[in-house]
């Protein structure tokens, strides 16, 4: 389980699970969350890694070579849940006859294509049976894979190439899916929202609670995309931080059912911080689309006020 | 010793489920393959076998984790009919090039639309290319046997392939029939313990499956699933001579009716074989020479055992239990006469249409196709290639 201490230069210098030479974009935030999550099973701990088709797996696993360091199945785009429920029940039924005597933990990765929408049934239905399994969303807002259409996650008024800005278009048009919600309302044991902050102390502890945790674990994780998002591979740090201090991003957890909130920014920042250094939404900067900029922050205020409300 | 009983065919495939004991189903409820997961979670429920049962919310999903269970290493099926295969092919394609030798017990089903709950072969032959090995059985009985069977070929070495049993709905899966079952130790020892070579729960090797592959390499995958088909014939003749031997049942690719000597043949699949047999007898009372032709195996496909049995007829009627819109022949239709051509044997062949959504065939029908194969012998004219049997009168292609 999570320990009391959390030591940065400790946890980075754990053997990487996600091996160096895979195929994914440089500055990647899904490589950065697959690193991160990995990096909290413990040393020795077995494990099968399960993977939605898309930038991971087609990038990760492509044939003769794998990047991981543990068993890894990809099946395809909307089946990681039931796949790797699957995977996780055959581990009982065997390890009950006695045919496997080490311990395994189940984690599957999926974007949010995979996850919000094709895989929405599939991964419901994973977590309302209750395997011991985590499912990670890396969340990077649209179908990067197939060159950014839209999707379900992908914020209101981003610039999409199925959602393009254009002379009557302000881009998406409806607002985002609350999926780490729509989770815990599934009443799984563990469900945490995350994304890369300084140390990497909450996504580091929350995989740690997930993977540790018995049952059902389901992870959102904001993984920015540089390409998809249109900002300097360097900067993904920044964007994180100012997802969350805008309150755009928030990080909670619901621990069998009680809500928390894990980060309240000293100064909550005007979401035009967040939206400014980033090309999907370089339109709501132009006169025309100026009220815009407004609803957009009337939307985030109200989705923050009643995540307050929940942690309370 | 053999075990006499009655049961329906769902129930014989759920008996077997509970005699082979296999270590997980995941199922979705469709008619009329329901019953089979009903009886495997009463079996569970009353701690009669060691399976363990996925509830899962879809098809799909039954496939995925079917998929997901068998890549881990566990012994692994699942039940469906109909659109409820239509929703899983996809994942038929992935489990057959993943080499996973899972068994589906396929209750046939028409498909939609217009929606029909009962039997033809649509569910199968839609999903014949998808790489799985397919077994059709007449009655009850054949329905047992064949899933018995299923495992030891799918888990040869050579083979590696998953396989799908059917049977036709309602007709086999909800009739009634007298039929011998084998005791459970006999068919313990004849599946044997499963021990896959490369799974993702072993701990002394890791495993990767399910890779993108680019066109520098998918082609082999392809053809070594093609290699494992062409083996499979080989095994599932070894597998029925093993069950022969412990029933005295036997099993072929397919199985001649009164062929010896036959002139007019009929080349069938599934429960109409029975009906056909029957128009086989009363017209051979009657001193004509007629045969049938049972396919048992349809992949792989057994192109020169069919085309050799077929060598001495003077008419063939092909009857397909499923449409394929090429506006010219059925599935059936198309292998054989294919298989003929490659035998360059140009014997005069009909394909007909019978048995879509449920339609009743009867001994009457049949003996009008062998009374057409008669005329169409001595005259060589065919009037209709492709010819829907039972059809309702004022129902006609101007319409």
């Amino acid at each position: 389980m999570e320990k009391t201490t959390y030591n940065f230069k400790e946890v980075m210098s754990k053997p990487e699970r996600l091996a160096p030479g895979h195929r994914m974009c440089a500055g990647c935030g899904g490589t950065i969350t697959v690193r991160t999550v990995l990096r909290a099973l413990e040393e020795g701990d077995k494990a099968v890694i399960g993977n939605a088709t898309g930038c991971l797996e087609v990038s990760s696993f492509m044939y003769p070579y794998t990047a991981y360091e543990d068993s890894y199945i990809h099946n395809a785009f909307e089946n990681a849940g039931a796949t790797l429920s699957g995977v996780e029940t055959a581990y009982h039924v065997l390890k009950k006859k006695g045919k496997i005597k080490d311990n395994f933990k189940f984690i599957t990765f999926g974007g949010d294509g995979g996850t919000y929408d094709i895989g929405f049934q599939s991964l419901s239905g994973a977590m309302e049976r209750g395997h011991d399994m985590v499912y990670v969303c890396y969340d990077n807002g649209a179908y990067m894979n197939t060159g950014t259409q839209r999707s379900s996650a992908t914020p209101q008024y981003a610039d999409t190439t199925t959602t393009p800005a254009g002379k009557v278009s302000a881009g998406k048009v409806q607002i985002r899916k609350d999926l780490a919600a729509i989770m815990a309302e599934h009443h799984i044991p563990y469900v945490g929202q995350s994304t890369f902050t300084s140390n990497f102390k909450d996504l580091y502890t929350k995989s740690q609670k997930a993977i540790y945790m018995p049952g059902a674990a389901f992870l959102n994780v904001m993984s920015p995309c540089p390409r998809g998002w249109g900002y300097e591979s360097s900067e993904i740090m920044r964007i994180c931080q100012l997802a969350v201090d805008t309150c755009y991003w928030p990080m909670f957890e619901v621990i069998e059912g009680r809500w928390l909130l894990n980060y309240e920014p000293k100064n909550k920042l005007p979401i035009e911080e967040f939206l400014r250094p980033q090309r999907r939404f370089k339109h709501l900067f132009q006169k025309e689309n100026e009220d815009l900029i407004g609803k957009f922050q009337e939307e985030i205020d109200k989705r923050w006020e009643e995540l307050r409300n929940k942690c309370n | 010793m053999a075990i006499r009983e009655r049961l329906s065919g769902n129930e014989a495939v759920a008996y077997a489920i509970k005699q082979v004991n296999p270590d997980v189903m995941p199922a979705f409820p469709i008619t009329p393959s329901t019953e089979i997961p009903q009886y495997v979670a009463n079996y569970i429920a009353n701690n009669e076998i060691d399976t363990e049962f996925i509830h899962v919310e879809s098809e799909h999903s039954a496939m995925s984790a079917t998929i997901g269970a068998s890549a881990a290493g566990a012994r692994a099926i699942t039940a469906t009919s109909s659109c409820g295969m239509a929703l899983m092919w996809e994942e038929l394609y992935v489990a057959a090039s993943n080499r996973l030798p899972i068994v589906l017990a396929l209750v046939n089903r028409a498909l939609s639309g217009p929606i029909n709950i009962n039997a033809d072969h649509s569910d199968s032959m839609g999903a014949r290319d998808s790489g799985w090995i397919q077994i059709y059985a007449e009655s009850n009985q054949e329905v047992y046997d064949n899933f018995i069977q299923a495992f030891p070929i799918a888990e040869d070495k050579r083979v590696h392939l998953p396989v799908m049993v059917c049977q036709d709905g309602f007709i086999t899966s909800h009739g009634v029939e007298n039929i011998l079952l084998a005791d459970d130790a006999e068919v313990q020892k004849f599946v044997g313990e499963y021990t896959p070579e490369h799974y993702l729960l072993n701990a002394s090797e890791k495993m990767a499956v399910g890779p993108y592959a680019v066109s520098n390499y998918y082609m082999e995958t392809k053809r070594a699933q093609r290699q494992a088909m062409i083996n499979a014939r080989a095994v599932i003749l070894e597998v029925a001579a093993r069950f022969e031997q412990m029933t005295g049942r036997k099993y072929g690719f397919f199985e001649e009716y009164r062929m010896e000597d036959a002139e007019y043949a009929v080349v069938i699949i599934g429960s109409a074989a029975g009906t056909c047999k029957a128009a086989v007898d009363e017209i051979r009372s009657t001193g004509k020479k007629v045969g049938l032709i049972k396919i048992r195996v349809f992949r792989p496909f057994p192109e020169e055992e069919i085309a050799k049995a077929l060598s001495k007829v003077k008419a063939i009627a092909i009857m397909d239990r499923s449409e394929m819109f090429a506006a010219t022949s059925g599935p059936l239709g198309a292998e054989v006469r294919a298989a003929l051509y490659q035998a360059k044997n140009c014997v005069e062949v009909v394909n007909y249409f019978y048995g879509l959504g449920g339609r009743d065939i009867t001994i009457s029908d049949f003996k009008t196709v062998y009374s057409n194969l008669e005329t169409i012998a001595d005259t060589h004219t065919i009037t209709d290639m492709y010819e829907y049997i039972g059809l309702r009168k004022e129902q006609t292609e101007e319409v």
